[in-house]
């Protein structure tokens, strides 16, 4: 059975398009990559997939369960976590204090109004734990506003693999992050999922080698539809897909 | 170690101050440990989940009616007993209040706590035989932990056990508010005020929290506003007029709202500043209202800025 399934996702804003009739399915163990041009819906997809927003008609399944709208604190509850695009994360907090609260919230204490958070030693073990993994172990009693950009983005990601989902989606990990570093990021993270048991990661990019370097399987997007979804050799293969989306340079190099 | 040391010597000079000084400024601190119990439970709101509301009043004068209606209606005068009534009372009214509230932030949450609050006035104004209207309701002398004081004239009872009573309360609420922003919960709540987005993607239930913050502050204000009937002798409506939550938010940033301390130290000034420039000047509104401006162009940080940065918060 398929981990998360979306069938027929049809995601109107006002009168323009999004998403038209767009399905897929994830299942445990694979990397998805999903791939597009700007405007193709892909962050769109992300947002309906992970409950933010509402599609206009079509169901999206997460462990066989109906989760369309049902919106991203409850799924966060149900397994599915998201990193977002843009850098973000509680500016005013310390590293320590934004990777404290889903760790709370997972194991349901961010309810405990006289507890004295500083004695509790399974979240701070487990705070430790995700730093460590994410190699932000030095900066955990910086501010989040003080880190350089690469560290913010992993502590955003860092947040969302901190709640120990089965799923995560991941909009744009590398954006906005020096050449070089993003294939630094992209093995950390990679490398921290597989230790936290996380069991299938969807991530939206615009770097090719990126894409094709990760993933199992690539789902190519293009003006709300799905122009393909195959393997990285099949998307290759595709003409219309490489012409439309890959583009021609970057499909000689993977080849 | 500094923080604690001023601490101790703020705490042994409010305790001898019925001792050290005239009568007149230890009743002066009377309307002090009201207002800083409720400036505690309105910081929880704005300082760490974000919410500023132009309507808290509204619980002080729940606080103060529910106070004054068990002792000159129903001739309750434990006061542990009135203060416990009054937590509760506020809670009840919170709860529909805060659902309706939370549901907005910014601007909106502002008006539309400000819009409770002038409608609870206009009930307490118009609706004469439950309220007494623009007089009121009396609030009649308390017994505190069962103890009447009986020999004890007015200026007495309140200058010293009843001094010494709210001081203790102040004392309780602190600490208690303490423990609330360090814990788990006041954690969630200072990612809400940073980034309600982000916060529901891992977890947090914005409105939830927001609510627990809403029910919280208005019992705190509620037992600040029991406190404040006692040495008045009287609730009346203008203790829920939209000025009077202008006041508590004028003593918010008077102190700093950045700072735990800062609500408490505001509440400190405001009263003192109030009573020196009201005899100094009939002006006095003006004179706050420059103040005011000058507060939030120059030190937005309030009075805490300057001597304890940013303490407490953790922000």
């Amino acid at each position: 059975m398929a981990l998360l399934e979306a069938h027929a996702i049809r995601k109107l804003h006002g009168s323009v398009i999004a998403l038209d009739g767009v399905s897929l399915a994830i299942r445990e163990g694979e990397f998805v990559s999903v791939i597009g041009p700007n405007g193709a819906g892909k962050t769109t997809l992300v947002n309906v997939l992970t409950g933010l927003v509402p599609p206009t008609s079509g169901t999206v399944k997460f462990k066989g369960r109906d989760i369309a709208g049902i919106g991203p604190v409850r799924l966060a509850r149900l397994g599915m976590a998201r990193s977002f695009q843009l850098v973000n994360v509680f500016a005013g907090l310390t590293v320590a204090e934004t990777l404290a609260v889903p760790v709370l919230s997972r194991l349901g204490r961010g309810g405990r109004v006289l507890a004295a958070l500083a004695r509790d030693a399974e979240v701070h073990a487990e705070v430790a734990e995700v730093a460590a993994l994410f190699g932000l172990t030095d900066a955990l009693g910086r501010p989040a506003r003080t880190l350089p950009h690469g560290d913010r983005k992993l502590l955003d990601v860092a947040s969302a693999v901190a709640l120990h989902p089965e799923i995560i989606l991941l909009d744009e990990p590398t954006s906005g992050v020096g050449t070089r570093d993003k294939t630094a990021i992209m093995e950390v993270l990679v490398g921290a999922a597989r230790r936290i048991g996380i069991k299938a990661i969807i991530q939206v990019e615009h770097d090719m080698d990126i894409v094709f370097g990760y993933s199992g399987r690539i789902i190519a997007l293009h003006e709300g539809r799905v122009l393909a979804d195959s393997t990285p050799d099949g998307i290759l293969a595709d003409a219309q897909v490489v012409a439309a989306v890959v583009g021609k340079r970057v499909s000689d190099a993977h080849r | 170690m500094i923080g604690r040391a001023a601490l101790v010597l703020a705490l042994a000079g409010a305790a001898l101050v019925p001792v050290a000084v005239r009568d007149y400024y230890a009743t002066l601190m009377l309307p002090f440990f009201g207002y800083g119990i409720a400036l505690l439970g309105l910081n929880l709101l704005f300082g760490y989940a974000g919410l500023l509301s132009f309507g808290h009043a509204l619980f002080v004068a729940v606080g103060a009616y529910t106070a004054a209606t068990l002792s000159s209606g129903f001739g309750l005068l434990h006061f542990e007993l009135i203060l416990l009534a009054s937590a509760l009372v506020a809670l009840l009214a919170a709860i529909p209040v805060g659902l309706l509230c939370v549901r907005y932030v910014r601007i909106y949450f502002g008006m539309l706590t400000l819009a409770f609050g002038m409608l609870f006035y206009s009930f307490l104004y118009k609706f004469y035989n439950l309220t007494g209207g623009d007089e009121g309701i009396r609030m009649l002398r308390p017994k505190l932990l069962g103890a009447a004081f009986g020999n004890l004239d007015k200026v007495g009872f309140l200058t010293g056990p009843y001094y010494y009573y709210s001081l203790a309360l102040l004392v309780v609420a602190t600490a208690v508010m303490w423990r609330i922003v360090r814990s788990p919960f006041g954690l969630c709540l200072r990612a809400i005020r940073e980034n309600p987005e982000k916060a529901e993607c891992v977890g947090v239930s914005v409105r939830r929290y927001r609510l627990y913050a809403f029910l919280i502050a208005a019992v705190f204000g509620a037992v600040g506003g029991t406190l404040l009937a006692v040495p008045t002798g009287l609730a009346d409506p203008l203790l829920a007029y939209w000025t009077h939550s202008g006041n508590l938010v004028f003593m918010l940033l008077l102190g700093g709202f950045a700072n735990f301390f800062g609500p408490i130290l505001g509440a400190f000034v405001f009263i003192f500043l109030q009573d020196q420039v009201m005899s100094l000047t009939q002006y006095w509104r003006f004179v706050f209202g420059a103040i005011l401006a000058l507060l939030v162009i120059f030190f937005p940080r309030g009075l805490m800025g300057f001597v304890g940065g940013r303490v407490g918060t953790g922000a």
